[in-house]
């Protein structure tokens, strides 16, 4: 049995690319939607929307039959359709954010070892970097998911394996970046830091960590971004979230194109926002340095 | 009985010797001023006092403590010995209270109201209480030295070690830390400071050490080591660094 039976069931050639001509009618309904998101959001993702309308505007000029009557929200069975892509947002958020966290935790741990004057912990830093680093995620999802339970004798949610192995494929990087972070700051400061008492997990704590968080935002925010993409692999395993839910609608409708652009303004979006979500955090801790 | 005393301290770095076999004793409530050519080891003299430095060979005993590599030894003198440093060292992401309150709070278990209480209250001796909010990055760079001996007098510590303390400021900022310096020694302070402000020897210095290529050359009261310097090597650096 294939383990993407809606994959297998969309792969035949939808008619996408036939003849040319003006565009469809849904077009006024696309430009309202994005024009509102425009407002809201600053000058840069603003640019971006732009961009992003232009293009939508050339490929639909390319084709002829666009059937966004799948998603037009004034139609009931459109707006159910709407309803049920947006559904996943859940998910894909949820999942994402829980294996941020986890990843960073994780990253921190690692890190550190890797730090040290001892040449076992900084072997072990090396070591899980290279491994987890090596193994692609839509593998180390199918092995979580379907090799861990039989190997540790346990069961594991469509949801936990996902954000396990998203966490751990994660880790690596997140190790690295706090690596670089902690070691980009002064020498002063640890010495500050021993000349006032602290200890090693308070200086780290207090001094290190603090500074070194600021440094590597922009690194963490661009892991967040990537987390969010990833988390579209996991619909492999069956996990309800945004890519899963249009693959399945796909299935039903047998309207790709329409619904997978849908999927890609779904993800647009949503990193945009948590850009936008990251700047505003640098912008708040550089001026609480000064 | 000396409250520091290091006999025969080595210190290397790979192959080069930083420090070889120095010995000197200070005494409670003595401040000594080393100075010295460049790469002659004084930075590595007082960082090995309170263990930024780990020295190879040699005893050094701080207060009765003698370092000799444990934890147990370096807890207990990091809260007798305290450190300004050239570079101030501040904690850019704190403010000036903040700098002040970490060591208290974490090292010495006080609240929160009673280490902002010590911590205002050398402020107010730096001459800088109305800086309290600010982050280290909006004051001068006298100001921020000041902060620094004050985030170091917050530790309440039996003796406080100074590298080159006015060496990174500005000359019209020089004097109001050396202020604040003065009245730290006429309060009894046991200090040992790494300059060449040979003004501010002659004013509060008991002892004057002289260095080159990690070894003590000369120890003398100032009187005799500006007037009558005994070594060739002392008398070269003095006529370089005096004015004339
Ligand atoms: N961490 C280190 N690794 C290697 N060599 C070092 C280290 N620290 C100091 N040294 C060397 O030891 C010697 C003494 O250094 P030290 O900093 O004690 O000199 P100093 O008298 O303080 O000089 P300066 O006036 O320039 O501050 C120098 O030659 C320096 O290059
Ligand atoms: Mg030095």
């Amino acid at each position: 049995m294939s383990v993407f039976p809606h994959l297998t069931a969309s792969l035949s050639p939808p008619d996408l690319f036939r003849g040319s001509g003006s565009g469809g009618n849904a077009i006024p309904d696309c430009r309202h939607g994005a024009s509102l998101v425009l407002n809201k959001s600053g000058n840069d993702s603003g640019v971006r929307i732009l961009i992003l309308l232009a293009l939508l505007a050339t490929l639909t000029g390319c084709s002829a039959d666009w059937g966004w009557y799948v998603v037009d929200p004034s139609t009931k069975s459109g707006w159910i359709n709407l309803k049920f892509l947006l559904s996943g947002l859940y998910y894909t958020i949820l999942l994402s954010v829980t294996a941020i966290l986890i990843s960073v935790v994780i990253g921190l741990l690692v890190a550190l070892p890797g730090l040290s004057k001892n040449p076992v912990l900084r072997g072990f830093n090396r070591v899980y970097v290279e491994i987890v680093r090596a193994v692609p995620i839509l593998v180390l999802i199918l092995w979580v998911y379907y090799g861990l339970p039989q190997v540790a004798d346990i069961s594991i949610s469509v949801f936990w394996a996902g954000v396990l192995a998203l966490a751990l494929s994660d880790s690596a990087f997140e190790a690295e970046i706090f690596r670089a972070g902690i070691q980009s700051i002064d020498k002063g400061q640890y010495e500050a830091a021993h000349s006032v008492s602290l200890n090693y997990s308070d200086t780290m704590r207090f001094v290190i960590l603090p500074q070194a968080i600021r440094r590597i935002l922009p690194a963490l925010g661009n892991q967040l971004v990537y987390m969010l993409k990833m988390s579209s692999l996991v619909s492999v395993i069956g996990m309800q979230e945004l890519t899963r839910k249009a693959n399945e609608l796909v299935v039903t409708e047998y309207r790709p194109l329409e619904i997978y652009t849908i999927l890609v303004l779904e993800y647009l979006v949503l990193i945009l926002i948590v850009s936008a979500g990251v700047r505003w955090l640098e912008r708040r801790m550089q001026t609480d340095e000064r | 009985m000396p409250i520091i005393q290091l006999s025969n301290v080595t210190k290397r770095f790979g192959t080069f010797t930083a420090l070889d076999a120095v010995s000197l004793d200070v005494s409670k409530g003595e401040r000594v001023v080393v100075c010295g050519p460049s790469g002659s080891g004084k930075s590595t003299l007082i960082r090995c006092i309170n263990q930024l430095e780990v020295h190879d060979a040699g005893t050094i005993t701080v207060d009765g403590v003698m370092l000799d590599g444990s934890k147990a030894a370096l807890n207990r003198i990091r809260e007798k010995v305290g450190m300004v440093f050239q570079q101030f060292n501040l904690f850019p992401h704190l403010s000036i209270i903040d700098n002040l309150i970490l060591g208290p709070m974490r090292a010495r278990g006080k609240t929160r109201e009673e280490a902002r209480e010590i911590a205002m209250r050398y402020l107010t001796r730096v001459r800088i209480p109305e800086q309290a909010d600010k982050f280290p990055r909006q004051l001068s760079g006298g100001q921020q030295q000041r902060v620094a001996i004050a985030r170091a007098l917050c530790m309440e510590p039996e003796i406080l070690l100074f590298d080159e303390p006015t060496s990174a400021l500005d000359p019209e900022m020089i004097n109001e830390v050396l202020d604040v310096m003065v009245g730290l020694a006429e309060s009894g302070m046991t200090m040992i400071v790494v300059t060449h402000e040979m003004g501010f020897a002659r004013k509060v210095a008991d002892t004057m050490v002289f260095m080159d290529h990690g070894e003590i050359v000369e120890t003398a009261p100032p009187e005799t080591f500006f007037t009558a310097p005994k070594s060739l090597r002392c008398q070269d650096f003095l006529q370089k660094i005096l004015p004339h």
